[in-house]
């Protein structure tokens, strides 16, 4: 699937793999998301040519809503360059013929998988997530037929009272990511394996978000501009990560950083998890500390080598 | 030592380059035909096709070729391609009783209309490494007697049964009923006893084979016989809209499991015996036989018993037996989880140095609880 050579229009697949009525099909299931935030949709999800896990839910969701003229961007880990992130971008590169990019702001499609840009989206644009485990309840209640029911009778006691428990046990919560949110005052939500650091941008986004879960064959979604709040006590109110350091390339404070091992003598730098974000801002002039240093330089280097294609 | 943690288009593209040499091997050595897979190794092909729920020899076969021999990759790959193609309908239910068979065995009975015919089986023989294999030369044809076809009618074991009333009778359900189909809908519980069936045929043969198997470990017992397993040719039948009529598609080989188990009665009911159905592609008899065992135990409910093991759980059951979606969670594990490692490595970090700073704060409780504990 990685070799670009294009498909798509060769008549053996349809624009972007899947036949029209699947495509109908799940746009069915996207709206209905749409119209009941933060709710599960169960969808027929195909088998698809990569492995579920590999982000199955997310590829169909794109799918169908990929038009001719639009921009897709495909980040893996908040980067552009990850191996699956470059396995998908070039499926459809070959099913669809889309233009693709590195770019934040060019993108009207972005795919992620467990991060959210680091730069404000735009009411133009839709953000599209892989979740391996759409149900925020599963792990504790792995019955289907089970959280269901609490769902619908909107019983969330049983998350409080493990958040609770994780206070009374650590002091804190100790959930880092996959952090349980609640959509538009209603549904309790699983924002996928994003880490917490990012809970804050899914509130009020102006993008629209899907969430596609192949495997477990549920669709949901967040329209723009919608209320999500991450559970919190007002005693405990929630808080993000914080990094005490700013990012090593690009000077960066206050977004999501990668630890990098250097050597193995301890030797590690925090770098920006937006690997776009980072370069943007490299561009721009700014350098963090390690930006001379010739460990750092040697990714800095590798990434532009893959970037500039 | 530098790490490497971002990969790119170029590994990827040099790693299925490896990969496809590595497939092929020594290229001194001739490469398998796909004829040669699908006659040879029937048994792989069958659970190919079943697993990946599409019946086609050949495609099983390039399948194979194609995963090196790994059969859940191979039925990944004909599950990929089957849900590209196009849907005409569903066809008529195979009529067992009318199948040409080439084996058929009961262990319930000595001799029963139709006859015991053994068929090709590894039943019997002797688990000695057959070393002329190694040698084996091509073209000589391999001389067989087999006992004359009876020209009788092969009545199943289920059926004489029922005729007495001993066995529970089959589910009388519509004809014009929508068949359910999990690769149209999804999965949802309760689930009924077609989905189930469904799903058990396309389920791992080792899943399968291990939940039947806890059955007769006492794990949900059920009082199993094998009523009969029968092995051969059915004709596939398409009802044809335009002309009224079903036409014959084709032929498939398939094994069908029928197991009898005990059932003691109920205020309602009579006692009688109760069935457990498998039904795969290719003569892949220990899946029939234990997908009949674990459909029998998932009937606890409608037969009055109680729920006590893995077995019986339906939800439980059905979520974990497709092989490709097991596979693919798994192994996702193998994809970059640097981000959410990197905030667990947070918490773990600081979690830590609360832990010291408590100890450090008092050491004397510290020693006191380690004196209680002398």
């Amino acid at each position: 699937m990685n070799d670009t050579a294009q498909i798509y229009d060769q008549g053996e697949y349809n624009f972007a793999y899947l036949d029209e009525q699947t495509k109908r099909m799940i746009r069915r299931a996207i709206l209905k998301g749409i119209a009941i935030p933060g709710y599960q949709v169960p969808f027929a999800s195909r088998e698809m040519p990569m492995p579920y896990g590999w982000g199955t839910g997310g590829v169909q969701v794109t799918a169908a809503v990929l038009g001719k003229d639009d921009c897709l961007k495909m980040i893996d880990q908040g980067s552009d360059d990850t191996t699956n992130a470059v396995s998908l971008r070039g499926f459809f590169e070959k099913t669809a013929g889309v233009r693709t990019t590195y770019e934040t702001s060019e993108a009207t499609v972005i795919q992620t998988r467990h991060r959210i840009p680091e730069k404000t989206l735009t009411e133009d644009q839709i953000l599209v997530f892989q979740v391996p485990i759409p149900e925020p309840l599963r792990f504790l209640e792995p019955r289907e037929t089970e959280t269901r029911k609490m769902h619908a009778l909107e019983d969330y006691g049983l998350m409080h009272v493990k958040l609770y428990e994780d206070i009374a046990k650590n002091g804190h919560i100790a959930t880092t990511y996959a952090y349980p949110v609640k959509v538009n005052d209603r549904y309790v939500m699983d924002p996928s394996p994003t880490p917490k650091f990012d809970n804050p941008k899914i509130d009020e986004m102006a993008a629209l978000q899907l969430y596609g879960a192949g495997r477990e064959k549920r669709i949901y979604a967040i329209p723009p501009y919608t209320k999500v709040k991450s559970l919190d006590f007002e005693d405990y109110p929630f808080e993000v990560q914080k990094f005490d350091k700013p990012c090593a390339l690009c000077g960066a404070e206050n977004v999501y950083l990668d630890e990098v091992i250097l050597d193995d003598r301890g030797g590690r730098m925090f770098v920006c998890s937006d690997s776009d974000h980072c370069e943007e801002r490299r561009a721009q002039g700014h350098t963090g500390p390690m930006a001379a240093n010739p460990a750092a330089a040697q990714i800095t280097e590798k990434n532009q080598r893959e970037t500039t294609r | 030592m530098y790490v490497a943690v971002k990969g790119g288009e170029t590994a990827i593209r040099n790693a299925h380059k490896l990969l496809a040499k590595r497939r092929r091997g020594d290229t001194s050595v001739p490469a398998l035909t796909l004829e040669q897979i699908a006659e040879q190794l029937s048994h792989s092909v069958a659970r190919v096709m079943g697993e990946g729920s599409l019946y086609d020899e050949t495609l099983a076969a390039l399948a194979i070729k194609q995963a090196r021999g790994d059969l859940i990759e191979a039925a990944f790959l004909m599950r990929a391609y089957r849900t590209t193609l196009p849907r005409f309908g569903y066809s008529q239910p195979v009529d067992t009783a009318r199948m040409l068979v080439e084996r058929r065995i009961s262990a319930t009975y000595k001799d029963l209309p139709g006859g015991q015919v053994l068929g090709p089986t590894f039943d019997y023989s002797y688990r000695l490494l057959d070393f002329t294999l190694a040698a084996e030369s091509d073209g000589a044809e391999l001389p067989v007697e087999t006992a004359e076809m009876r020209d009788e009618a092969m009545p199943r074991v289920t059926d004489l049964l029922g005729d007495e009333g001993l066995m529970e009778p089959d589910p009388i359900t519509d004809v014009d009923a929508p068949v359910g189909d999990l690769t149209r809908e999804p999965l949802a519980f309760p689930a009924d006893r077609d989905l189930r069936l469904q799903n058990l045929a396309r389920g791992d043969e080792g899943f399968l084979l291990a939940l039947a198997y806890s059955t007769q470990r006492g794990y949900g017992r059920t009082h199993p016989f094998a009523g009969e397993i029968r092995y051969g040719e059915v004709e596939v039948e398409f009802f044809a809209e335009e002309l009224g009529f079903a036409v014959t598609l084709g032929t498939i080989k398939v094994t069908e499991c029928q197991m009898v188990n005990q059932f003691k009665g109920s205020s309602k009911a009579a006692p009688t015996f109760t069935r457990g159905y498998g039904l795969v592609f290719g003569q892949v008899e220990r899946k029939a036989m234990s997908m009949a065992m674990v459909d029998r135990s998932m009937r606890w409910q409608e037969l009055g018993e109680e729920q006590s093991a893995p077995a019986q759980d339906i939800e439980f059951v059905l979520s974990h037996s497709d092989n490709i979606q097991a596979t693919g969670f798994v192994e996702h594990l193998k994809l970059p989880h640097y981000v959410d490692f990197q905030a667990e490595l947070d918490l773990v970090r600081r979690m830590r140095a609360e832990w010291f700073e408590k100890r450090d704060q008092n050491p004397d409780e510290d020693a006191a609880a380690q004196e209680a504990a002398e």
